[in-house]
């Protein structure tokens, strides 16, 4: 194999090797942002109406305009 | 020829009472609205001598009975507010009308001021139910039972364009603004297909490309023909195919972008060349395409998507719209247009902090996840429908909103500024001060015209067909030094 392909393929198992290596930052940063998203899914369960079967059912609008 | 812009937006708002027998939502929406009005100026009501919802843009009268009330009844259902807005009882709707801006900025700081003024008034309401009761109040369009009430916008055009230049150039465009404009919803309606989640929550009832009608068989472009201007100079286009919208972002670009675009077609720059082959059709898949990826089918045989055909009309403003003539906050609109198609484009999902449908999606998806729920399930249904409740302690957009999860464009403080002072630029300007000063000596109000009882034996109506006139610049010396006989006198000479 000539020199500059083996250089090439090994560039390649670099990269590739690489690209699985997760981010830190991006661990970080998506950690960051299910908390945030947990944090809100809480006070969603806190405030969602209670009894929400029987209040959706019985919303009911006239048609307006 | 180009036209001042001068648009305004009106909202119906959903209305129940929680635990309440056989919850009434005209009893509640009147008592809503009623109590508002107790609050400030009192026993003026709505000069219907000035409307008429029945005359066709397309040049003839529509047949129909024109719902009219009588004076005991007018003054229940209607209020003239201090910001030169109004509110009144629409069906079985409270309503909310902005008053006139000539920004997109300032009418998303007067239709957020709405919403204030509709929790003002569900909190002193609720001191008159029993304590179980409790009124609640959402910024929606639907109760997912196939009944859709509106959020309408109004922009001022010249009279001199084509009823038709503006159905072909304007409703490829208010078909594909939807992935900017939508609030999302749960679910399909009014015999559309099935979908667990839309961009929309008005598509689905949307069956005719145009014709007159708000309340069945909706068109795209609606051709009621009422100006409230000078109807030999100005048309009023009323659009009713976008949704509430809770985000102050959604609202600034819905308002701004199409502003924009009728502006193009007021200088026939905006031929038929986007014309879909069935917008009624295209309407629904852009609603229900998350990906904004779905190709329309055009007339001429192209396929776009519907962003490339919101670029379109991007190229369009920035080909005929020059700098020099951009007032700041269109230059910012048409920035913040580019930059939203380019998030559409990459990845519609990275816009959860700007457009409702994304936010709400985010929320949805996650809720989903953590509680192994399906779209049906009515806990989901629920987080739908409280993503638009106003209340600021229970309203899902509202707590986003207090966590800094979403995007603010104005300072609370604006806001609630805005519940009381009109826009300083144009009629609204009159109309709000007047209510402010004389509140006693005016009989009646509407879009262009005062009605004034200085003394016992007459009523003196001042006509303001020019809605970007009665500015503070034009009438503030004389609203602060005149009393209201001097004003009325003042005025009518000036018109002579």
């Amino acid at each position: 194999m000539p020199a500059e392909k083996q250089q090439d393929q090994k560039d390649k198992r670099t990269q590739e090797t690489e690209e699985v290596q997760p981010d830190q930052e991006v661990v970080e940063q998506g950690e960051e942002i299910k908390e945030d998203l947990d944090q809100i899914l809480d006070e969603i369960d806190e405030i969602l109406e209670e009894d929400s079967e029987e209040f959706v059912e019985n919303y009911i609008q006239r048609g307006g305009e | 020829m180009t036209v001042p812009t001068i648009m305004g937006t009106e909202t119906e708002y959903g209305i129940s009472v929680k635990n309440a027998r056989d919850p009434d939502p005209v009893a509640a929406s009147t008592l809503v609205v009623n109590i508002y009005k107790d609050r400030g100026i009192k026993g003026i009501t709505w000069d219907y001598d000035q409307e008429s919802p029945l005359m066709d843009a397309r040049g003839f009268v529509s047949e129909g009975e024109t719902d009219i009330p009588d004076q005991e009844n007018n003054s229940l259902i209607n209020d003239v507010l201090a910001n030169g807005g109004r509110y009144y009882v629409d069906h079985a709707h409270p309503e909310y009308c902005t008053p006139e801006c000539t920004n997109a900025r300032d009418l998303v700081k007067y239709e957020k001021a709405g919403d204030l003024i509709l929790d003002l008034s569900r909190l002193a309401a609720q001191e008159l139910l029993p304590t179980n009761q409790e009124i609640i109040i959402y910024k929606n369009n639907s109760d997912y039972k196939g009944h859709s009430y509106g959020a309408h916008e109004n922009y001022l055009m010249s009279r001199n364009v084509p009823f038709q230049d503006i159905v072909d150039g304007l409703t490829p465009f208010l078909v594909t603004r939807q992935p900017i404009t939508g609030s999302g919803k749960i679910g399909a309606e009014n015999g559309a297909s099935e979908t667990d989640y839309q961009i929309s929550q008005r598509a689905d009832f949307f069956e005719t490309e145009v014709g007159l009608s708000t309340m069945v068989a909706r068109p795209i472009i609606n051709t009621r023909d009422e100006p409230h201007a000078d109807e030999a100079l100005y048309r009023r286009l009323h659009v009713i195919v976008g949704d509430s919208n809770m985000s102050e972002f959604s609202i600034y670009l819905k308002v701004g972008i199409t502003a924009i675009v009728l502006q193009l077609i007021e200088q026939d720059v905006v031929g038929d060349e986007f014309r879909l082959s069935d917008p009624v059709l295209a309407i629904k898949t852009v609603s229900r395409d998350l990906s904004c990826k779905e190709p329309l089918a055009l007339e001429d045989g192209r396929e776009w998507t519907p962003i490339e055909v919101q670029r379109a009309y991007l190229e369009l403003a920035h080909k005929h719209i020059s700098t020099a003539d951009m007032s700041d906050v269109v230059s910012d609109v048409m920035k913040t247009w580019e930059f939203v198609l380019d998030r559409l484009d990459e990845d519609p999902m990275s816009l959860d902090r700007h457009l409702d449908w994304v936010i709400k999606k985010r929320l949805i998806d996650a809720y989903l996840r953590r509680h192994n729920l399906t779209h049906s399930d009515h806990q989901i249904r629920m987080l739908d429908l409280q993503y638009h409740d106003i209340r600021p302690n229970k309203g899902l957009y509202a707590r986003l909103l207090k966590n800094g999860r979403v995007e603010r464009l104005l300072k609370h403080e604006e806001i609630v500024q805005a519940i009381n002072n009109p826009p300083v630029d144009t009629r609204a300007y009159f109309r709000g001060m007047c209510l402010q000063k004389f509140p006693n000596e005016i009989h009646s109000a509407s879009w262009n015209s005062m009605i004034f009882c200085t003394d016992d034996s007459s009523l003196d109506k001042i006509l303001m067909d020019r809605p970007h006139f009665g500015t503070q610049e034009m009438t503030g010396d004389l609203l602060r030094d005149c009393t209201a006989a001097e004003l009325v006198q003042a005025v009518l000479t000036s018109n002579d």
